[in-house]
């Protein structure tokens, strides 16, 4: 399990190696055609981010090569707010005291439909971790409810075992996406305070569970802004390569959220600026050329509008975190979300930018 | 006329283009006619046959252009059989582009796999292309099994890295009855021209294209480039020689 293999890695010497990286080693490193694990520090130095425009485009072209002039578009849709757990960063942490909601069958449909219709054929849903309330079963009825709607249909839940993961693949979900949050195990206990989810090792190893009941695709994350960013892109990295060696007939992808605002208040102990996220996407694309880079709608929409040629493959669009959020139910949120466009200007500004938006990639009834 | 014969059908192009990748279907409508070709591939998975819409059902009229369905994303002989009964039911295309790709990173494709898709392909009544790395012995049990070319790469998929099997495509040439279409890896006309040289029956472009910074130009180049190529071959290019040998040699006079 990748746990015990993680446990081994010593990701602070990466990180102290990288601080230290001089530039005559960045500038070599940047003159090879391509990179492997060993140039990882120099990549993600301080000393790289004064060559940030040279590692731009390079993984811009890098990414026209591999992906074309072409971006893939999904929508996320919450299924329930319901949580047992206490994270210090969530919205639908068991603490903050509001309504909570789940959807019905006829709610879940009538989302469903409405995205649909909007031409949205990749869907993400979402729940809290809440295992009685929204088990296995409500998701596996959820995604048989939904899936005559779209062409694709991706889960971040709760982890979950092999057995179960498979029920809601035979249900129809094709992806799995779960973040680790931060790789950082002191920081992982100080900010998830109760619950199952403070099972470090559990999360860490669900993705293998995913792996094995035959998820299409897998897409790993962390929640940038709980612990230093350099420590979770080492850990990001290696946690891929384990996966990738490991169960190699998966396809995987990267998703960079950065902690957004949300009912109560959390201040990030360690935010991640705009220069660094850039540093992150170009260095993962340039170490993985097929990697999909997943970009939110948590990010504001100039930010979006200037970093989705540069290394980005998928894209949300008019996202709304709350369940039942699309037709008008006013539940609480998880979190905030910057980029409020609607779907015609998403589209838009990708086609100014040479870009064609693409809504089907993939098809369940193709398994 | 020198024409490529493909499924009894016949084809003045020997130029198959892929459709992915574009930065718009207009963009791609504009490759697909300036490079002359006949025959398009697109992926299952990209279209929606819900929708009559769909830009890759409107702009591939198949009045004008053999609709080439592809079953990339298929990761084994099962998920491709199926891909290829849903395209044949959405489109009414009897051709198939055997795509089985287990591996997602350079999409080289699974030769055993690909050999049971193609036998039961084959039997269901497909026309079936299969995309293949360059195995001479693979092609000729694909050529057994009734497929009607053989797909082998020049090199992985996206890659532009030119004619890298060269040896194996060679023998696959010398060895098949069946088209031998270079498909994956060709990233320059010139490339493709050397193909075509090679005696390989037609070629299949997509990348070198979709990402070239004025496609529609160089799907023009890949044309004539293909067109050169083939008719290089059979006009019977000269052996090479280690040893120079003048135009005008210094004994002429003696004969």
């Amino acid at each position: 399990m990748f746990s015990k293999a993680f446990l081994d890695l010593p990701i602070d010497k990466f990180v102290s190696e990288s601080l230290l990286i001089p530039e005559s080693q960045v500038l070599s490193t940047l003159n090879k055609s391509s990179f492997s694990f060993n140039d990882l520090p120099v990549l993600l130095s301080p000393t790289a981010q004064n060559y940030i425009e040279l590692l731009a485009r390079r993984s811009q072209e890098l990414t026209r090569q591999r992906f074309g002039n072409v971006i893939q578009l999904f929508i996320p849709m919450y299924l329930s707010n319901e949580c047992f757990n206490s994270c210090s960063y969530c919205g639908f942490s068991l603490e903050h005291d509001y309504p909570r909601k789940t959807l019905t069958d006829s709610e879940i449909i009538n989302e469903a439909k409405l995205l649909s219709d909007k031409g949205y054929r990749h869907i993400l849903i979402l729940t809290g971790e809440s295992p009685k309330k929204v088990d296995v079963d409500y998701i596996s009825n959820a995604i048989k409810l939904i899936k005559p709607f779209f062409s694709s249909i991706g889960i971040e839940i709760q982890p979950l075992k092999e057995f179960e993961y498979k029920k809601l693949i035979d249900s129809g979900a094709d992806n799995l996406t779960l973040y680790q949050e931060t790789y950082h195990l002191d920081s992982y206990l100080k900010f998830h305070t109760r619950g199952i989810k403070r099972n470090y090792a559990n999360r860490l190893n669900c993705l293998e569970e995913g792996a094995k009941a035959g998820f299409f695709k897998i897409n790993i994350g962390a929640l940038l802004g709980l612990y230093d960013w350099r420590y979770e892109a080492f850990s990001l990295a290696y946690h891929l390569k384990y996966m990738m060696s490991t169960y190699w007939n998966i396809k995987y992808s990267i998703s960079f959220p950065r902690i957004q605002s949300m009912i109560g208040s959390f201040i990030k102990p360690y935010p991640v600026t705009d220069i660094n996220m850039v540093q992150l996407i170009t260095v993962f694309r340039l170490l993985f050329p097929d990697l999909g880079i997943t970009l939110s709608t948590r990010e504001p929409a100039k930010f979006r509008d200037n970093i989705v040629g540069l290394g980005i493959t998928t894209l949300s669009a008019e996202s709304n975190t709350s369940p039942g959020g699309y037709s008008g139910c006013d539940s609480e949120e998880q979190f905030s979300i910057n980029d409020t466009r609607d779907l015609n200007s998403i589209m838009n500004m990708l086609k100014n930018n040479g870009l064609d938006p693409v809504f089907k990639d993939w098809d369940y009834s193709l398994m | 006329m020198d024409k490529l014969t493909l499924g009894n059908k016949e084809f003045k192009s020997r130029l198959l283009l892929g459709t992915g990748k574009f930065s718009s279907p207009k963009l791609m409508n504009g490759c697909l006619i300036s490079s002359g070709c006949e025959i398009v591939t697109t992926a299952v998975r990209r279209v929606d046959l819900t929708n009559p819409e769909d830009s890759f059902l409107t702009i591939i009229n198949q009045d004008k252009y053999v609709f080439l369905p592809n079953t990339s994303g298929a990761r084994n002989a099962k998920e491709a059989i199926r891909c290829a009964h849903i395209a044949r039911e959405g489109c009414g295309s009897n051709w198939v582009k055997l795509e089985v790709t287990p591996e997602p990173n350079y999409l080289l494709p699974d030769p055993t796999e690909t050999l049971i898709a193609a036998t039961e392909l084959v039997k269901d009544g497909f026309i079936v292309l299969p995309y293949i790395n360059a195995d001479p012995i693979l092609a000729l049990k694909l050529q057994s099994a009734g497929c009607a070319a053989v797909m082998p790469l020049g090199a992985p998929i996206g890659t532009n890295k030119g004619i890298t099997t060269e040896n194996q495509i060679k023998i696959i040439v010398e060895q098949c009855s069946v088209p031998v279409i270079v498909d994956a890896g060709i990233g320059a006309p010139s490339h493709a021209s050397y193909a075509m040289e090679l005696g390989a029956d037609a070629v299949l472009v997509n990348t070198a294209i979709a990402t070239a910074n004025d496609p529609i130009k160089i799907a023009h180049a890949f044309k004539l480039a293909v067109t050169a190529g083939r008719d290089a071959f059979l006009a019977g290019l000269p052996e090479t020689s280690t040893t120079a040998a003048a135009s005008s040699p210094l004994t002429g006079f003696l004969h």
